[in-house]
């Protein structure tokens, strides 16, 4: 089966230096001894005619511009809309019984929630806070719930000495809502497609789209229909943190004990008594699992909100940027790692309780006690909401501070001057930034440009034949053809050559990381703390110090979206190596292979399956940072969304985001192997 | 179909609706976002405006005893909190979006101004003063430029000259007017102020050549010098559409824009954005302080109200 080692090819291949000196850019051959192997294989001969075809047509036509009479005025339209929901939003049905509701009630738990916090004062929020981290570890004197406790206690001390207890409140009151909201929405979806065949096949596209959406595409109409502030970030953060929880919830309920199940009914057990007793409870574990990762994308998104009035922590690090301020910006993203850290750590606590539980059984002492706790939480946020204000104040106190931002600031500056342009002989990252634009970059995006649409859109559909199944095919040149017809190729061309560009780098640097850290002990030990700060941190933090270090340009965008997709990467890559069956592992040691040879020949080809998803998951990842990469001069269609979304303008944002959409989708069939496809 | 299933996703669906139906509870929503006493001003992202919130916060709740909440947004999301009176004021709208402004203040009259702020915003196009030194001719006639564009070169900008454009919610029109004036440079967008700023620093830092959308007041001017390029003269409405334009920017007189309600509504904390009115020395005196000097906006407001009594208090409406 060679189709897998063809996608990845077909993907690494901009990486290689061919593209930089051809006269067409476009797609080197394969290695001659590949080659030979290829021919045997008649799919891998159709994606080499395939790949002549691009090339000789972008020779000969050299400007593959998409025809503009299949384009459409997807404007004008737009513009219609735009006006409409502006001139009606007060006064039209939709938004006055159906709309408006959702947004207020947005708006008053959030409110409400922001004045509890308020009220009770920092004592009793960092008081209630580490009593709930205690008790999702469980409520006892274990060193699991202890180091919750603790965590929580470290977690709010810290967030008040490095003076941002406010905005962190106020990020952690919208943290609530939402956390609260998307568990329930997720939890509604999960239980619908885990129980009907039929809800689980509506249901599935919806998610997968959901996922490889970028999250800045819906925040543009959001803000249409809920305008600014609190409702759209809201409404988009559970529309982005639902996904996991309900997938997570479905699997949990259909791959439950059928030996359990058979017991429950033989008992004499209703479907309704059946859910409840003996589905639900066993698959608490998996939705433990998903509330954990559904808690950490509602996190990333609340600080995105922060564009369209979510305020809070990431409206701190947006205005710290604007003054330059990188030591503030990074100290209130260190308040959102430490939040993320906090929240990670408890609902894993308390997933792994529910794991202990499930296999030991619980005492009823334990059961009564833990129950008195839960109540003592309750009680004691009556309390503290009652006389918190007489016993502290409601802030954080300002004498208690300890301000870090100007030797951070410093250090930053120190640092980005000295590798910027200082290095001898290697000439430091703007030189190199200029040189993988002009030799990667450049030629890529003319490549793509001067690649006729036609071609383009067989070699798609090739590649998605060869990868997974006709439907693949399909639906890359629906997405394809998608983009052209809202008149957007020649953006989107520029963006994909900026995501392909990306992809490769972050794979490469991706899976060397992911074999070192699967193979040295140390090197997994020091990355943990690193990965997990990469792929906290908010976006914005590291957007500055990228642009003195390469200027603001494309590569900046792809520096920012590597640093932001290689976790992922590395994290999945490691993973699969490591479970490579230590037999194998030890027959090829007996047989005398070098470690390089056991490398080579066994633990990567047989972690191939998990290489792979690493790579869609990089594809996904890198292509929710072209946004954020618009920002510092990516330009493309994150430009647009951006200027569109900062605009109001509808007309302008909207389709460029459903162009990223069609391109991650895309992006995503193509990199996707037959296995997952299957079920579709 | 076994009835089991057919039961199974009636529950769910009915589940499903159910939910909706009470989250929508029934009857209309209440439109008027907010409606307590607070005063909620649209901070843009730029410093001088984080300047302008931070003095007259603090003024309003110091003096006034008035709670104040600034919220971040830049002019066209302000324009639309305006009119649904997610918020009350903006202290410093540069004009940037025709359409909304015409459409609220003119059409709807949701939105109506609030006088103008006493600061004079300039935009153009500008250039390092180390490099207008050694090229002095460039400063008074734009189309000198075309002589250098080679200076201008960069990876992003091909074989043309790199053209630094401005952050996309800023007034701008330098993409049709490059293209206009025939000018061989290429515009490149920049995403954000921040990004800009940080370029500008980078380049300047390393005595570059570079030419940029740029615009007074600005902090940084402190620490860089620039020098602006004569553009064809501003005349009412010569730049729009942008396929058009061919002049250079309108100098502005800041405006301040109010919430309808919160205009007529004759309260002390109206009457005093009303008054509110400063000069660009004042203003960029607290911005410097935010930016340059690193101070948190409301210490470097408390510090420029301990030195200007005599402005601030023409502020403060006359008790009855």
């Amino acid at each position: 089966m060679s189709s897998p080692t063809l996608t990845k090819d077909e993907d690494a291949r901009p990486a290689t230096p061919g593209p930089a000196e051809g006269p067409a850019p476009e797609r080197p051959d394969t290695t001659p001894t590949a080659l030979s192997r290829f021919l045997g294989n008649p799919k891998a001969v159709v994606l080499v005619c395939a790949v002549l075809v691009v090339v000789v047509s972008a020779l000969v036509s050299g400007s593959g511009a998409w025809p503009g009479a299949l384009t459409a005025d997807v404007k004008s339209p737009l513009n219609d809309l735009d006006d409409w929901l502006v001139d009606n939003r007060d006064t039209h049905w939709l938004f006055l019984y159906f709309l408006l509701h959702f947004s207020n009630a947005a708006e008053s738990s959030v409110d409400s929630i922001t004045s509890l916090f308020d009220s009770m004062g920092w004592i009793g929020v960092t008081v209630i806070g580490t009593l709930i981290a205690w008790a999702g570890g469980g409520a006892d004197l274990s060193r699991r719930a202890l180091r919750t406790g603790a965590t929580g206690l470290a977690v709010f001390l810290i967030c008040g000495i490095l003076g941002v207890w406010e905005p962190t409140m106020e990020t952690l009151a919208l943290m609530v809502v939402a956390v609260v909201c998307a568990a329930v929405l997720g939890f509604l979806l999960g239980l619908a497609s885990g129980l009907s065949d039929r809800f689980e096949r509506i249901l599935r596209p919806v998610f997968d789209t959901m996922q490889v959406m970028p999250a800045f595409a819906f925040l543009l109409p959001l803000v249409l229909l809920f305008n600014i502030g609190t409702p759209s970030a809201l409404i988009a953060t559970v529309i982005y943190a639902s996904p996991p929880i309900a997938r997570l919830t479905a699997l949990g309920l259909r791959s439950a004990d059928p030996a359990a199940l058979e017991a429950s009914a033989s008992l004499g057990a209703s479907g309704w008594q059946q859910l409840v007793t003996a589905k639900l409870p066993l698959a608490r574990k998996q939705m433990m699992l998903g509330l954990n990762q559904t808690i950490m994308m509602c996190l990333s998104m609340v600080v995105l909100a922060s564009l369209i009035g979510g305020g809070g922590l990431g409206d701190e690090i947006y205005q710290a940027l604007g003054a330059l301020k990188i030591g503030e910006a990074l100290v209130a993203g260190v308040a959102v790692v430490l939040l993320a850290v906090l929240l990670d750590r408890t609902t894993a606590a308390a997933g792994e309780r529910l794991d202990d539980v499930v296999k030991a059984g619980l005492t009823k002492t334990m059961a009564r006690l833990r129950r008195a706790v839960w109540g003592l939480i309750a009680v004691l946020i009556a309390l503290f909401a009652a006389i918190g204000s007489a016993i502290g104040e409601g802030e954080w106190p300002d004498g208690w501070t300890v301000d870090f931002t100007n030797p951070i600031d410093t250090a930053v500056n120190w640092l980005t001057d000295h590798i910027g342009s200082g290095i001898p002989v290697l000439g430091g990252t703007i030189t190199w930034a200029e040189g993988f634009t002009e030799s990667v970059l450049n030629p890529l995006r003319s490549g793509l440009l001067a690649t006729p649409w036609w071609a383009l859109a067989l070699l798609v559909a090739v590649i998605g034949w060869i990868v997974g199944t006709w439907r693949a095919a399909l639906t890359g040149v629906i997405c394809l053809a998608l983009v052209g017809w809202m008149s957007l190729w020649d953006v989107a061309m520029d963006t994909l050559s900026q995501v392909l560009a990306g992809l490769v780098l972050t794979v490469i640097l991706g899976v060397v990381v992911g074999i070192l850290c699967a193979r040295i002990d140390r090197v997994e030990r020091i990355m943990r703390p690193v990965l997990d700060t990469m792929q906290t941190m908010p976006q914005f933090v590291y957007l500055i110090p990228v642009i003195a270090l390469v200027g603001q340009n494309r590569t900046g965008g792809i520096l920012a979206a590597v640093i932001y997709a290689a976790p992922a990467v590395i994290r999945i890559t490691a993973q699969g190596l490591r479970q490579v069956d230590p037999a194998a592992m030890e027959a090829a040691t007996s047989l005398g292979a070098t470690g390089r040879q056991q490398l080579f020949g066994v633990q990567l080809p047989l972690a191939r399956k998990s290489i792979l998803v690493a790579l869609n998951q990089g594809v996904v990842l890198v292509l929710s940072m072209v946004v954020i990469a618009g920002l510092i001069g990516g330009g493309a269609l994150g430009y647009m969304v951006v200027q569109g979304l900062s605009k109001g303008n509808l007309s302008q944002g909207f389709p460029a985001g459903i162009a990223i959409v069609c391109l991650g989708i895309m992006l995503d069939r193509l990199s996707q192997p037959s296995k997952g496809r299957v079920r579709d | 179909m076994n009835p089991n299933r057919i039961r199974n996703t009636a529950f769910a669906g009915v589940g499903i609706v159910s939910v909706l139906a009470l989250a929508t509870g029934c009857g209309a929503a209440d439109t008027k976002a907010g409606g307590d006493d607070k005063v909620v001003l649209a901070e843009p992202s730029w410093v001088g405006a984080t300047a302008n919130a931070a003095v007259v916060k603090k003024l309003l709740e110091d003096e006034m005893d008035v709670k104040v909440e600034a919220k971040q947004m830049d002019e066209p999301v302000a324009f639309d909190a305006l009119n649904s009176g997610k918020a009350d004021a903006i202290l410093e709208d540069w004009h940037g979006v025709p359409k909304k402004q015409k459409k609220y203040v003119e059409d709807k009259k949701t939105v109506v101004s609030g006088g103008d702020l006493g600061v004079v915003g300039h935009i153009g196009w500008f250039v390092p003063k180390y490099w207008a030194d050694k090229h002095p001719d460039v400063v008074k006639d734009y189309k000198k430029l075309n002589k250098y564009y080679k200076d201008f070169k960069t990876s992003e900008s091909g074989d043309k000259g790199h053209f630094i454009g401005a952050a996309p919610s800023y007034s701008q029109h330098d993409k049709g007017l490059i293209k206009n004036l025939g000018m061989k440079f290429k515009h490149i967008p920049s995403g954000a102020e921040a990004a800009q700023l940080k370029e500008l620093k980078r380049l300047y830092d390393a005595k570059k050549p570079f030419l940029t959308y740029w615009w007074e007041p600005q902090w940084m001017n402190e620490q860089i010098d620039m020098v602006e390029v004569k553009l064809p003269k501003y005349t009412k409405g010569c730049e729009v559409p942008e396929s058009k334009a061919k002049c250079g920017y309108e100098t502005n007189q800041l405006e301040k824009f109010m919430n309808k309600d919160f205009a007529n509504s004759d309260s002390d904390a109206a009457k005093f954005i009303k008054n509110f009115k400063w000069s660009t020395k004042d203003q960029n005196k607290v911005a410097g302080m935010i930016a340059g000097k690193k101070m948190d906006p409301e210490d470097a407001a408390a510090a420029w109200i301990k030195d200007n009594k005599s402005t601030w208090e023409k502020w403060i409406p006359k008790k009855k």
